[in-house]
């Protein structure tokens, strides 16, 4: 039974994982089944609500105790750290999981838990409670477990058959870093189940092959996170280890995460005033190039351009580098370079390259299918766009990369940029 | 200028189009009956609605599209705005006409075709939302009650979701805005309505339950989903604009955890 106590504990133990950002419910389709409860919708998941800071609560994330036994300089949780500490039992959570999915309030668990004891004793109270949200409430939505650093192969195996995705987040990108913050941990504790979850997964795959009701194993792959500005790692060592990283089968997302200073008295770290948002924003923006543009992490970043330009959206600073990659002819070039074109996303590429099989696009279609000109003109040739703007076509070769930047800029933007210094995934389509 | 009026239902539309086909005419304006009629006009139709016609046109449109095509015209339709049927009804028409050998329904450079699937994407926008956006407050006898009003008729659109996602409790879930919901117990869906004049279980303005219908432990979950919502958010992040951006104001008043 619920009481007072367990309202208080929910809310330390939300405190305590809530700069995890890892939050989509992504990645597995599957449809309701007699006798239990829920389905996952694939895609990108639902996001059930938008918190104040505006990111999505799509799981319920939280910890199941936030005592640690580690004390990693970036993390609240520390063992050093002064603050409440608690524990929901087991059943607590159980049933806050399944009461809250069965009002609509969310998609799943996202699980994770401070190291007590050893990490196989932590990692088995999480995989216990992912099982008995199977076997005995017959949950059969969304289920996120964080495998803790140096468990044992055995446990993230189990753990992989009620799990739909699993991570182990690397925190800091390079190895001589991590150990400066977390004495207690090392690359091959975070790469070690990282590569027990894929194993799993690749001999899953396998076995399926041959017998159909084998069950699936971490259905929609891992996910990571690194943290952005706590130490001296440059977006190129960022992005080209996400990069690596996405050339794993089995990784699906890997999150930024802004630090935000919550050790301030820890001399190892920065005091930052705010959390890097802008840069974090670029990051993902980068990583969303990556994806879904077919961009490669070289063309985004390289030793001339170490840091991503913090004015520009990456695709826009590609573009004015690459001036001699334009004008692109919407009515005749590639759905790849049309995709490259400031000002253009998929949707819009879509609908041109479907439509100009019919007649040729002119900018008045290119506005009607939501393209924005004020970007896109620059770098285009179509239908009549000399006309209608006036005498020959001006675009970035004409007036110049370096003059064309502060165009794109308008001060209105340059505002609207630092307002919206979060996870937008929008490059202004 | 010719003017066709219809009872504003999908039918009725179609009915209209095998009118126009028939007549060999194209009509320049489709009003509901009872608009305001233009100034100057030359002639009105009055289209009656015959499941007949109807669903002669529909067999035509499943020759000539594509499932997705026949999917954009239904959905798009449950948005029930009046600018979309002049647009639809000229999509299906140019449906009829076309003889080339692409689909039509891909041609995006065609302002009536670019609207209905503009449409339609709106429409699929607003159903998400619902997914999303939806809070359940579970009574005593056990009957979940989720309450609505979204812009668009988007209930026909989302109830096989939440009858595959909680296909072992009952529920119930009420548009607001159009006074119907669906009821689900545990077999089959059925559409309900209260009679005009008949109490409801629950206030139409804040979409809560009445305090004595109310399951006793349904209280302490919404506390802890208020209390969860709140500790998620990172103060040093904050960010209303996004937020609004993300799930706009609109939806709030039915929800939980912003009550
Ligand atoms: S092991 Fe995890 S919870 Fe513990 S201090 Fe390190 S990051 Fe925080």
């Amino acid at each position: 039974m619920l009481t007072e106590s367990t309202i208080e504990k929910l809310r330390i133990l939300t405190e305590s994982a809530k700069y995890d950002v890892s939050c989509s419910s992504s990645g597995t389709v599957r449809s309701g089944k007699k006798g239990m409860v829920g389905n996952t919708v694939g895609g990108v998941g639902i996001c059930h609500s938008f918190a104040d800071d505006g990111r999505c609560i799509s799981l319920l994330k939280v910890m199941l105790t936030n005592y640690c036994m580690y004390d990693c300089a970036y993390c609240v949780n520390r063992r050093t750290n002064d603050i409440k500490r608690a524990t929901l039992s087991v059943s607590e959570l159980e049933e806050i999981v399944m009461e809250f999915y069965r009002r609509n309030y969310i998609e799943g668990l996202f699980l994770s838990s401070g190291v007590v004891r050893n990490p196989d004793y932590t990692m088995e109270r999480l995989v216990r409670i992912a099982k008995d949200l199977r076997t005995i409430h017959r949950f059969n939505g969304y289920i996120h477990l964080k495998s803790i650093p140096g468990a044992s192969r055995e446990l993230v195996n189990e753990a992989g058959l009620y799990a739909d995705r699993m991570s182990v987040n690397i925190e800091i990108p390079k190895e001589e870093s991590l150990k400066l913050l977390a004495p207690e941990k090392d690359h091959k504790s975070v790469y070690q189940p990282m590569k027990f979850i894929m194993q799993g997964v690749l001999e899953n795959k396998e076995d399926r092959k041959h017998l159909k009701h084998v069950p699936r194993f971490v259905p929609a792959g891992q996910s990571t996170q690194m943290i952005v500005g706590a130490t001296a790692e440059t977006d190129k060592d960022i992005l080209t280890l996400s990069s690596a990283l996405y050339g794993q089968p089995t990784m699906r997302r890997v999150y930024y995460s802004g630090y935000v200073s919550v050790n301030t008295y820890d001399p190892r770290l920065p005091i930052l005033k705010q959390p890097p948002l802008v840069r974090e924003n670029r990051l993902y923006q980068a990583d969303w190039l990556m994806r879904f543009y077919q961009f490669k992490v070289d063309e985004i970043v390289d030793d001339a351009h170490e840091q991503l330009d913090l004015d520009v959206d990456p695709k826009l600073a590609w573009a004015l580098r690459h001036p001699e990659q334009f004008p692109v002819d919407i009515n005749k070039d590639d759905y790849e370079r049309i995709l490259r074109v400031p000002g253009i996303g998929v949707k819009s590429a879509l609908l041109i390259v479907n439509s100009r099989r019919f007649n040729r696009i002119t900018s008045y279609h290119l506005k009607k299918m939501g393209v924005v000109m004020k970007k896109a003109k620059y770098f285009i040739t179509c239908g009549e766009l000399t006309n209608l703007f006036s005498g020959p076509i001006i675009g970035v070769n004409e007036i110049q990369p370096e003059r064309l930047r502060p165009l794109l800029l308008s001060s209105k933007q340059k505002k609207e940029m630092n307002e919206r210094k979060q996870l937008t995934f929008d490059f202004g389509d | 200028m010719i003017v066709y009026t219809f009872d504003r239902t999908l039918n009725g539309l179609l009915s209209a189009v095998f009118d126009a086909f028939s007549l060999h005419e194209m009509p320049e304006a489709l009003l509901g009956a009872g608009d305001p009629l233009p100034l100057f006009y030359d002639r009105i139709h009055e289209v009656v609605t015959d499941e007949e016609k109807a669903h002669r046109v529909w067999t035509g449109l499943e020759k000539k599209l594509s499932s997705r095509g026949l999917h954009v015209i239904s959905v798009s339709y449950l948005s029930e705005l009046k600018e979309l049927d002049i647009h639809l009804f000229k999509y299906i028409c140019k449906v009829f006409k076309y003889t080339g050998a692409l689909s039509l329904e891909r041609n995006f450079s065609d302002e009536d075709v670019l609207f209905c699937t503009n449409t339609c994407r709106r429409v699929h926008h607003e159903a998400l939302r619902m997914k999303q956006f939806l809070r359940f407050q579970k009574a005593l006898d056990g009957t979940y009650l989720g309450v609505i009003h979204p812009d668009q008729n988007v209930l026909p659109l989302v109830i096989e979701h939440f009858q595959d996602r909680f296909n072992d409790q009952c529920f119930l879930i009420f548009d607001a805005r159009r006074k119907y919901g669906y009821y689900y117990d545990k077999q089959a869906i059925t559409r309900i309505t209260f009679a005009e004049g008949q109490a409801l279980p629950f206030d139409l303005e804040t979409g809560k339950m009445d305090e004595q219908l109310l399951a006793e432990n349904d209280k302490i979950f919404q506390v802890l989903w208020k209390t969860y919502f709140k500790a998620i958010c990172i103060k040093e992040r904050l960010n209303p604009k996004k937020q609004a951006g993300d799930m706009p104001r609109r939806y709030w008043k039915y929800m939980t955890e912003k009550q």
